[in-house]
């Protein structure tokens, strides 16, 4: 019987895997002619457009006050300059050069030496109506002969106009400013120039002016928002002409590195499956999963109630993985990483060694401090910075205190989809309230996960009992049975003989048991 | 902008000598009609205590930053201090009268 299941379910997963690879074929080989991209440099950016902004083209960038809109638009020019190649003109009507250059500099932007080095050229605009009588026909020929000098003049690639909407502030014909900047972004395209044209949000338009009417190529949408004195800012591609991207509303960062968008769910469901296995930690626990552990770059969710054992589990499988010198991220939403060490210590995994050996790294925050897509973005950069092999995140049911049960889920996905793509193998520590397992908070998030183990305990006669059991785990044949386990000063030991009579299937599969009981 | 900011270290002077700059790129029909409007305004009302200097920037692009010039044709009074700043063709004498300070606001 044994034997049958298992071919079963090995056929079962050929055939997943068959289809999986298939759809993948189907996608690389897509017919797709992309437009030429110009790239920003900036993290998550370029991957949900494909490889970053359209080629000689000019785009728009509109958004609130205080959303970024100068910030992406600058971060452009400085990584086209320090990392392209790319000099760039900043033609701003907002702010002068000075100031610009002390506000960018907490991010560590120089401008000064940018401009020195001839890899960065400001030209400062200012209107101030009061000054100007308007009479008779003009344009604003001025406006392109300095734009065209400062090109010329570092043999520029890249291009801002922040904010070239002031000028209808400034002048008072507003029938020449629409047809001249018509004029200007055309006379943009045959500049061989990669601009960047930022918008104020109007009412009912993406621009107070509609700039969008003239740029038709791409229009990029920032957001700011505050929910529950929470911030979180998104950016969305709203259009952009010939190309595919992505249209979800990502989440972005701006923090001490710049700005870092959150290309997630941009990916389809194409990541690897391999079929490498890797120790729980806990030996008698590979063996309850056919044997050999969980798959490499699987999502396995641990979840019980306070005190089962949750980040025991955890501990374990972060020991067993920096044994074999993997790199280990630990997401702390609970404790602080010296409460931690102490109490696994107290147990007997001392994971302070691999601390030091630069193996381990803490990353530990209140749930609070942040709004869940803030929280997503930054566990993401943290993960692109470490890249770890495996990953910890305890408890992962404390984010849901910032956010309602769908954004968690919507969010884990976000999560979890890109750790498959990395091959990270992640485990998830799940908080439930009450003691019996499968309780609601897990069956949001449940379906995520490969392998889920539950961890209970109950109280017969004087006597507190712990016991797990492997609720699923895709792709494998596994036991169904409650262990018994207890919590030593040498970790967790699975008690021998399974012993319990509330072992959900026990009866099912007794030969499959006897073969591991007594290891 | 170094080459033409002599004029600015001279005081104004109670006699009113007009310093005037008029902008323009190449020899469009705007900037023909503008400077030939100017030159009639000015003989009109500036009668020997004015100077035009006209500034084409198709062959200096570099002095468009100093003055803050955007449109074009665009009239800088230089002096008397304050600057002003009037731009189009001219074609509205009343207009440049008052942008000159030489007739107040109806």
């Amino acid at each position: 019987m044994r034997t049958a299941e298992l071919a079963a379910v090995q056929n079962v997963t050929a055939a997943i895997l068959m289809r999986c690879h298939s759809v993948r074929v189907l996608l690389e080989l897509s017919p797709r002619i992309e437009l030429p991209k110009t790239p920003t440099g900036i993290r998550g950016f370029d991957e949900i457009t494909r490889g970053g902004l359209p080629k000689d083209r000019p785009t728009l960038v509109c958004g609130g006050p205080g959303s970024g809109k100068t910030l992406l638009a600058l971060t452009f020019l400085v990584n086209g300059a320090l990392q392209f190649d790319e000099p760039g003109v900043l033609l701003t009507f907002e702010e002068n050069a000075e100031e610009m250059a002390s506000d960018v500099a907490s991010l560590g932007f120089d401008l000064r030496a940018l401009i020195e080095a001839k890899q960065l050229a400001v030209d400062y605009v200012r209107v101030e109506r009061g000054e100007i009588e308007e009479t008779g026909e003009y344009d604003l020929e001025g406006l392109f002969v300095r734009l065209g000098f400062a090109i010329r003049s570092i043999g520029a690639k890249r291009v801002v106009l922040d904010t070239i909407e002031s000028l209808f502030a400034g002048l008072k014909n507003d029938a020449i400013l629409r047809s001249e900047l018509r004029r200007l972004f055309g006379w943009l395209k045959q500049q061989g120039v990669t601009a960047v044209i930022t918008g104020e949000r109007g009412e009912g338009l993406l621009t107070r002016q509609g700039l969008e009417e003239y740029i038709s190529d791409a229009v990029v949408l920032l957001d700011h928002r505050v929910h529950d004195q929470v911030s979180t800012r998104r950016l969305r591609v709203v259009k952009y002409r010939g190309s595919y991207h992505g249209t979800n509303e990502y989440p972005f960062l701006i923090n001490a590195d710049g700005i870092s968008v959150l290309p997630v769910s941009s990916m389809a469901l194409q990541h690897d499956a391999p079929l490498e296995r890797v120790s729980s930690g806990v030996a008698r626990l590979d063996e309850m999963l056919s044997g050999q552990g969980y798959y490499r770059g699987s999502t396995i969710l641990v979840s019980g109630a306070a005190g089962t054992g949750k980040t025991s589990m955890g501990a374990h499988f972060l020991d067993a993985a920096c044994r074999r010198g993997e790199r280990c991220l630990y997401f702390l939403f609970e404790e602080s990483p010296r409460q931690l060490l102490r109490n696994m210590r107290s147990i007997g995994i001392d994971l302070e060694p691999w601390v030091a050996a630069g193996l381990l790294q803490f990353h530990a925050d209140r749930p609070s401090r942040y709004g869940l897509e803030t929280h997503l973005a930054s566990m993401h950069n943290v993960v692109a910075d470490f890249k770890p092999i495996v990953t910890v995140i305890d408890p992962v049911t404390n984010l849901m205190t910032v956010g309602t049960s769908a954004d968690v889920q919507a969010m884990l996905t976000r999560l979890i989809d890109h750790l498959k793509t990395e091959n990270v193998t992640a485990m998830m520590a799940s908080l439930t309230p009450g003691p019996q397992a499968g309780d609601r908070t897990d069956s949001t998030i449940s379906s995520l996960m490969d392998t889920w183990i539950v961890l209970a305990n109950e109280d017969i006669g004087n006597r507190h009992r712990r016991g797990m059991y492997v609720l699923k785990s895709r792709g494998m044949a596994h036991s169904n049975e409650l262990h018994e386990f207890a919590l030593t000063d040498h970790g967790l030991r699975v008690l021998n003989g399974s012993g319990e009579p509330h072992g959900p299937s026990h009866e099912c599969l007794p030969e499959r048991e006897a073969s591991h009981a007594g290891v | 902008m170094p080459v033409f900011s002599g004029a600015t270290a001279r005081p104004a002077s109670a006699d009113q000598t007009y310093e005037l700059r008029l902008y323009v790129a190449g020899q469009t029909p705007k900037s023909v009609l503008a400077l030939a409007n100017l030159r009639q305004i000015c003989e009109e009302h500036l009668h020997g205590r004015y100077a035009i200097e006209v500034i084409d920037l198709m062959e200096n692009p570099q002095l468009a930053q100093g003055d803050q010039i955007l449109a074009l044709p665009t009239l800088v009074r230089r002096l008397p201090e304050p600057i002003k700043k009037i731009i189009g063709d001219l074609s509205n004498t009343e207009r440049v009268l008052v942008g000159l300070d030489l007739r107040v606001r109806a």
